[in-house]
């Protein structure tokens, strides 16, 4: 019953498909980033790195992705902590942590903005309680600190449901005997979490922060649907520069440098967090 | 007759229980207010009428107002950019599962040179920011002739999906035994028999749910919407480019739009989302 | 006519070679058992017969016909897997009727070839039922009758009962027994225990790295074994081995006790005698008891013997404390000699 060919046949047409609308894609990017009319040139990076808002750019999206992922991480490891402990009402709960992980980045920042608009709900709640005599105007470039607290939150809000999942995952993998054995030798609930939970949670906690800061540095739609164009950040940048300043390979440069980040961050993950060969479950 | 230093009486065991278990729910019941009260926020705006939008102070409670619903789906383009979101997810589930599906069959079930570099590749995709590759894509496709078309987005969107698609199919099908197909071949099946016979019907609710998960992810997307599609946008394009320009109820009877069909498929594919890593929940 | 000829057969996996010249001749209705420890080859040679593996050299023949480039449902062969492969989605019924579905018999013959079946197996009422509503052991016998039930030539079996507790084990053994006999198939049934084996086969094919060691009865692979290996693989518990020095032409020196034994040009070999074809008797090997386990039926001591363990299985009448010194005589036609370097019985 065996047919040498049937697994690349099976495969071919995944491959093919990855070949044309990935990989060709990606090349022509990097050679864009790096041409100009009149061939191999430095001119988009130089046009990039000099223009003026490119340093807050930068910045904005790391800084962001410095202080998100973080939190999520933690909001993450507590929402896992208790769902794994749960046992009546586990699926409804379960349910509601992970709503979330269907919402379109877009709709988070619309959602956040009918809190932090000028009319939402956050000023109604300080009118109403009595703190604040007038709403205020929290979305406003002179209040750029508001802007990007409001993306912290609504990014926080939307993206930690994956991480929640992978962690989830991880933990439902660790034998209920470690834990037993760490009980029975002295270990109390929080000792427990850190010498059995968190070191065997390693490998989920590599994938999830791996890919979790990726998507943190193209965050886009939450940032133009709180603050428009008053928050640079590096995917918001590219996407000007290819249809408002309509510079392709600028364009280009921008989609290089978030891919660098990208990948420093994976090895950085990679390797901070590999497990030994032999220490899994 | 010994002597007893009693230091500290020790707590009884009831005691410390309550004390956690208090904060174990309040633990929970705020973090599903954060998960749930934002949510809430979304569907009063979407349940007021335009002048409740705009107005101060908001109402905790929605007047149930269809007014901005009304607004906005008549508002011009609405109905064709929804069409074109189901249209363009709809694509997408079914090229991702066409494609992805027989990728997770063939390495759940052999071992041949040239998988781990498959899986790399795969590994790959999700490494990247994906979206980006809606840039030079916008230029093939104009070439192509496929530009601004649902068929050319769903392509990019499909690139997006592929790899969940592929991954998820490969953990279904690792969850049912090779013994199975085995005994089918012993029982008269061939290959493809033995395939429709034994492993189709069990592996259906999975497969199903890769295919919503992969229309979600279309549905959803944003970045390579607005790049790639001008006339034919989908929802979430046709939003991003009036954001700035619409008015307050229009966006939120939009992201009402776009929230209340992903809450739908996220209920249906719960099961499978942790089976895409590894775990099924119960 | 169900004769299965196996020429020649080898299989790599790689650089592994997990068979190696394998020679097999099954007759038609025989029932020959697969025998060996884990990783000996017994489930690859019964899957290469059975047509899920094709082997990487040699020749595989049923009732006649070369089947090596065969899939299985051309070969007229059916299977019981070790995990069952009881199909979930079907009850049982349809379970067992499977293959004769795929067969296109008709209605009337498949419903009256799986309550036969099901009655001989004694699962008649567990029809309507599916694989999750039943016990693992009711489960087995779904599997055996769904093999059954096809009427095949051939009927492979990939160790049925080893995911049985050992109570269920001892009963599916009789029955399946029973069962077989009455079907009249040619059977191959691959174990890793021993006991069953025994029990069961017409012949006992021993396996060991991918190359039968030795194809013969039951008794004659107990008491002749014909290498080392199978002498300590037979026997539960195992066969004592003592390093023997020729002490003249046919006299060999055994742990200090001079013994008959055969003429050979090599001045070592090695002594073989199981536990239970020992005597406490005057004269003998002098042996110190060192652990004394009652069992009921007999009692196992574990003695010294020239500083090396001896085990002897003797009647739990006799009175064996710790310590004390014993002379255990061998019966003489019981004794068996190994050459030390090839392990092949002298």
């Amino acid at each position: 019953m065996n047919n040498k060919a049937l697994p690349y046949l099976l495969l071919l047409p995944a491959t093919l498909f990855l070949l044309v609308f990935f990989v060709y894609p990606f090349v022509q990017i990097a050679v864009l980033a790096f041409s100009g009319p009149e061939g191999f040139t430095l001119k988009p990076f130089q046009t990039m790195a000099t223009h003026w808002k490119f340093q807050t750019t930068l910045w904005n999206t790391i800084l962001l992705a410095a202080i998100v992922v973080p939190i999520q991480l933690l909001l993450a490891l507590s929402m896992a902590s208790i769902v794994t402990k749960l046992k009546t009402g586990r699926n409804i709960i379960l349910y509601i942590f992970t709503i979330p992980l269907g919402l379109s980045d877009l709709a988070a920042g619309i959602i956040w903005l009918a809190i932090f608009e000028q009319s939402g709900f956050l000023n109604s709640m300080l009118v109403g309680l009595g703190l604040t005599e007038r709403p205020m105007l929290f979305l406003s470039y002179q209040n750029l600190w508001v802007i990007f607290v409001a993306v912290i939150l609504a990014e926080i809000w939307r993206a930690t449901a994956i991480v929640m999942v992978i962690l989830v995952s991880g933990m439902g993998l660790i034998p209920k005997e470690y834990y037993e054995a760490a009980e029975v030798f002295g270990a109390g609930p929080w000792k427990r979490f850190l010498k059995v939970t968190l070191p065997m949670l390693r490998p989920s906690l590599q994938t999830a922060l791996i890919l979790r800061t990726i998507a943190a540095f193209e965050v886009f739609a939450v940032v133009v649907a709180l603050g428009g164009t008053t928050l640079p950040v590096l995917m918001g940048e590219t996407f000007s520069w290819q249809f408002t300043l309509t510079d392709r390979h600028v364009a280009a440069a921008y989609a290089l440098v978030i891919l660098a980040i990208s990948i420093a961050s994976t090895l950085v993950f990679l390797r901070v967090l590999r497990t030994p060969k032999g220490a899994t479950v | 007759m010994s002597d007893t230093v009693s230091v500290d009486a020790p707590r009884p065991v009831a005691e410390i229980n309550a004390a956690g278990r208090f904060l174990f729910i309040a633990g929970i019941v705020l973090l599903c207010a954060w998960v749930l009260v934002p949510i809430y926020f979304l569907v009063v705006n979407t349940l007021s009428s335009p002048q409740e939008v705009a107005g101060f102070p908001k109402s905790a409670i929605p007047s149930f107002d269809f007014g901005s619903l009304q607004f906005f789906l008549h508002f011009k383009g609405v109905g064709w950019a929804l069409w074109n979101s189901v249209l363009v997810a709809g694509l997408t589930m079914a090229l991702s599962i066409g494609i992805g599906a027989p990728a997770g069959y063939a390495l759940s079930r052999f071992e041949f040179p040239g998988k781990a570099s498959f899986r790399m590749l795969v590994l790959m995709t999700r490494a990247f920011p994906l979206p980006l590759l809606a840039l030079p894509l916008a230029v093939m496709f104009i070439r192509v002739g496929l530009d601004d078309s649902p068929i050319g987005l769903a392509l990019v969107h499909t690139t997006l999906a592929l790899p969940f698609a592929v991954l998820i199919t490969f953990s279904i099908f690792s969850g049912i035994p090779l013994e199975l197909e085995e005994a089918a071949w012993t029982l008269g099946c061939n290959r493809v028999q033995a395939f429709s016979k034994v492993v189709l019907p069990l592996v259906m609710p999975g497969i199903a749910a890769s295919a919503i998960f992969a229309f979600t992810i279309s549905w959803n997307e944003v970045f390579a919407a607005a790049v790639l599609t001008v006339e034919n946008r989908t929802l979430t394009a046709f939003l991003l480019q009036n954001l700035s320009v619409s008015p307050l109820h229009l966006r939120f009877a939009g992201g009402a739009a776009l929230v209340m069909p992903a809450l739908i498929f996220i209920f249906a594919v719960r099961k499978y989302l942790f089976a895409m890593w590894g775990i099924a929940n119960r | 006519m169900a004769e299965i000829v196996i020429k020649n057969v080898a299989k790599s996996f790689g650089q592994f070679r997990a068979l190696d010249s394998i020679d097999l001749t099954i007759a038609d209705q025989e029932f020959v058992v697969l025998l060996g420890a884990s990783g000996c080859g017994k489930t690859t040679l019964l899957r290469i017969i059975a047509g899920l593996e094709t082997p990487t050299g040699g020749e595989v023949w049923i009732g006649g016909r070369r089947v090596d480039r065969l899939p299985p449902r051309e070969r007229g062969i059916s299977m019981v897997f070790q995990n069952y492969a009881v199909f979930p989605h079907l009850t049982v019924f349809e379970n067992i009727a499977f293959g004769l579905r795929m067969k296109k018999l008709p209605q009337a013959e498949i419903d009256e070839r799986v309550r036969r079946t099901a009655e001989l197996l004694h699962i008649e009422q567990l029809l309507k039922r599916y694989s999750g509503q039943i016990s693992g052991g009711q489960r087995q016998r779904v599997a055996v009758a769904r093999a059954l039930a096809m009427e095949p030539d051939v009927i492979l079996m990939d160790e049925p009962l080893s995911n049985l507790d050992a109570l269920l084990r001892l009963e599916m053994r009789a029955e399946l027994k029973g069962v077989l006999a009455h079907s009249k198939t040619t059977t191959i049934y691959v174990t890793h225990d021993q006991v069953e084996a025994m029990s069961l086969a017409d012949r006992i094919a021993v396996m060991d790295k991918g190359r039968i060691v030795q194809a013969a009865s039951p008794v004659e692979v107990y008491r002749n074994p014909a290498n080392r290996f199978v002498g300590s693989f037979i026997g539960n518990p195992p066969m004592n081995f003592i390093a023997a020095t020729k002490a003249g032409d046919g006299k060999w020196l055994v742990a200090g006790l001079t013994m008959d034994g055969p003429s050979s040009a090599k001045d070592r070999l090695e002594f073989a005698i199981r536990p239970e074809d020992v005597d406490i008797k005057p004269g003998g090997l002098r042996a110190t008891a060192r652990v004394v386990e009652p069992l009921g039926a007999h009692t196992l001591v574990t003695c010294e013997v020239a500083g090396m363990p001896f085990r002897a299985v003797l009647d739990s009448d006799v009175r064996v404390a710790v310590g004390d010194e014993l002379g255990l005589v061998p019966i003489p036609d019981r004794v068996r000699w190994f050459d030390p370097e090839t392990t092949i019985a002298v």
